[in-house]
């Protein structure tokens, strides 16, 4: 076995791992806030995409754009919670499941109502070209392009972190998490922190949706990223966030290794399955993810 | 005055245990039956046979397998496409490789696969529950569309993966014009409807209900945990497999795998929702639903003259909305509509 090939394929891995783990986040922050299982957030990725593209082809700089689709997913996420989820509170969660699955319809058409149907190109200003120091000192190429986009992630997930932790609204935010009603009993603005999540998940999809639009044009199958995300989370945990940083690289590394060492056996294509299939093994060792909390069951 | 069951007294245990206990029930069902099989094929088109009933009639059959699973038993699944797959893929090879095999015997056997399918990716919901279980579910549907793909023995090695379901040939009666078709389904379809329906209130139906609302206590007072569960993820599958076999035999006749998408899994788990969880009656309310709304939708887009790509979206935002509306609107479903309508009944014209 090549050694080089195998760390090539295993950073690739990783690095994908990275964007899945992206994906992910914005499941487990919505997903902690409001124990809502949001499977509207594949197509808020691909609508946050398609509405900074957009922005740019009517010859807006880019961080215009930017600015402006973080308004437009904020007021996106404040209009769904006001709705879509205020109306639902106290059903069972798959009646909210089963909501953000219509949710998911709407906004793709809505996406495409507005934007149109066609692949665009997004241009980060990134190259998609091998790092030339990985290259000259370990013969392995990796994509800067990856490189960067993992940066950028990790960047956002430390953010993230610092302002669950430090901040006071972060501090509201796990409140909410661990009890909505205590929270409210003490006087956090449940409406509002809700608000601020559905923004804040706004956010990363937009990030997202820019990271994996540029990596393959921003188009309609930006929307089957949440469907990489999902075995992420069960790896990860739904409640965990670095639950789902962790499960998106091993899922990410172990997706692209499988497809390379074991795909040409069974007949490839098999990334579509394998890391629901790994998910599932590891849920019969434990039942609630690497990180999620345990679930106590009383009669 | 019209649900009335003043009058109607049951003296005997057979009358109480039946399965329409409400004698305005029984003659409704009859009705509905006679409707069914007599009056629609005489008034009723071949378009709207093969564009609306048939596939009306096979997606009732898919939800109340979800059902099954999903209102009774309460384990939410996402891969109700993939027994699909499973059982029509089955019921293909079956027809191909066994010479003579009644056709209804090759749709019972892949069924039948379809269940056993069911029982290997129904284990993990002895460990796992909720969302976890439905993102694992996942993991049929992805698995199975692929492995129908890749494996050419079951698309019995042609070139394009697409099979081309055999000809419907029951006793020496060919069943090739759309209303025979229609009767066909219509007569599997009402047969596994009733077995159902009797199958939910039997002992089996009771356990299945009793995990559904708290497994741990379930096991708590004697019932089997896992025979409850893969019992109900066999039964469901079996009725997805047939349903599925119908799908490719009845309605569409030449079929690939990827027919069976996440997209159907997801509109027959819409069914399920907006019929009513735990409602035999719901399926089909369900089903009426889905498979109408874009018949609706695509006859107004057409009235008012929109172009047709802006009409897709567009349907996709109304059948988003729509989905969204009913669950505000009506949580419990269609199903609890109607008992809502039968109690204003048993009391109208009179208030109190």
């Amino acid at each position: 076995m090549n050694l080089n090939f195998f760390f090539e394929v295993l950073i690739g891995g990783l690095l994908s791992g990275v964007m899945y783990a992206l994906v992910a986040l914005g499941f487990v922050l919505i997903y902690k806030a409001s124990g809502v299982f949001n499977f509207a957030q594949g197509a808020m990725v691909f609508f946050a995409a398609l509405t900074c593209v957009s922005l740019t082809e009517f010859g807006w700089p880019l961080w215009v754009a930017i600015a402006a689709t973080i308004v437009v997913m904020s007021v996106l996420g404040l209009a769904i919670e006001r709705v879509v989820l205020r109306p639902l509170v106290n059903q069972p969660e798959i009646s909210l499941f089963m909501a953000t699955i219509g949710l998911t319809f709407f906004i793709e058409g809505m996406a495409q109502l507005m934007w149109g149907a066609e692949v665009k190109r997004l241009d980060l200003g990134i190259e998609d070209v091998p790092m030339e120091s990985l290259l000259q000192s370990f013969n392995i190429i990796v994509s800067k392009f990856d490189m960067i986009a993992a940066a950028i992630c990790a960047l956002l997930v430390g953010g993230l972190a610092l302002f669950f932790s430090r901040t006071k609204v972060g501090r509201a935010l796990r409140a909410v998490a661990d009890d909505h009603q205590a929270a409210l009993a003490v006087g956090i603005p449940l409406q509002q922190i809700w608000g601020i999540v559905w923004g804040v998940a706004g956010f990363v999809a937009l990030v997202a949706g820019l990271l994996w639009g540029s990596r393959n044009g921003v188009q309609f199958s930006l929307t089957f990223v949440a469907l990489k995300a999902l075995p992420v989370l069960i790896l990860g945990g739904f409640t965990s966030v670095p639950g789902a940083i962790i499960g998106g690289l091993i899922i990410g590394a172990s997706e692209k290794l499988a497809e390379v060492y074991l795909g040409p056996f069974v007949g490839g294509g098999i990334e579509g399955w394998f890391p629901y299939v790994l998910a599932l093994l590891f849920l019969l060792v434990r039942p609630e993810g690497l990180f999620g909390e345990k679930i106590i069951r009383r009669i | 005055m019209f649900y009335r069951e003043a009058g109607q007294f049951k003296s005997s245990y057979e009358t109480d245990g039946q399965i329409f206990p409400i004698r305005q029930d029984r003659i409704g069902i009859l009705l509905l039956i006679g409707l069914a099989f007599v009056a629609i094929p005489l008034v009723a088109t071949p378009y709207f046979f093969s564009a609306i009933l048939i596939p009306f009639l096979i997606f009732s059959l898919a939800a109340l397998g979800l059902n099954i699973l999903t209102g009774y038993a309460g384990q939410l699944s996402l891969g109700s496409a993939a027994f699909m797959a499973v059982g029509a893929f089955s019921a293909y090879n079956f027809v191909l490789r066994v010479p003579g095999i009644p056709l209804l015997a090759a749709f019972i056997l892949g069924g039948l696969c379809a269940a056993a399918v069911g029982i290997v990716f129904g284990l993990p919901s002895l460990r796992v529950r909720g969302f976890y279980l439905a993102a694992s579910t996942l993991a049929t549907q992805f698995f199975v569309v692929w492995a129908l793909t890749k494996v050419r023995w079951f698309t019995n090695y042609s070139s394009s993966g697409v099979i081309t379901a055999q000809k419907m040939q029951i006793l020496g009666v060919d069943f090739d014009t759309p209303v025979s078709k229609y009767l066909l389904v219509l007569s599997i379809v009402a047969v596994l409807a009733l077995l159902a329906k009797n199958m939910v209130r039997s002992n089996m139906g009771r356990c299945w209900m009793a995990v559904r609302d708290m497994d741990v206590a379930a096991e708590v007072i004697g019932i089997r945990l896992m025979r409850a569960k893969l019992l109900a993820f066999a039964v469901s599958s079996f009725y997805c497999g047939v349903a599925g076999a119908l799908y490719a035999y009845a309605y569409l006749g030449t079929v690939e795998p990827e027919a069976y998408s996440l997209d159907l899994s997801f509109r027959i788990l819409f069914m399920v929702i907006i019929g009513g969880l735990g409602s035999v009656m719901g399926s089909f309310l369900g089903a009426a639903f889905i498979v109408l709304l874009p018949v609706l939708l695509n006859t107004l887009a057409h009235a008012a003259s929109i172009s047709t790509a802006v009409a897709s979206n567009l349907e996709l935002m109304v059948f988003g909305a729509l989905i969204i509306f009913f669950l505000i609107v009506e949580p419990h479903g269609l199903a609890r509509l109607w008992q809502i309508a039968k109690e204003k009944l048993r009391l109208w014209p009179f208030p109190h």
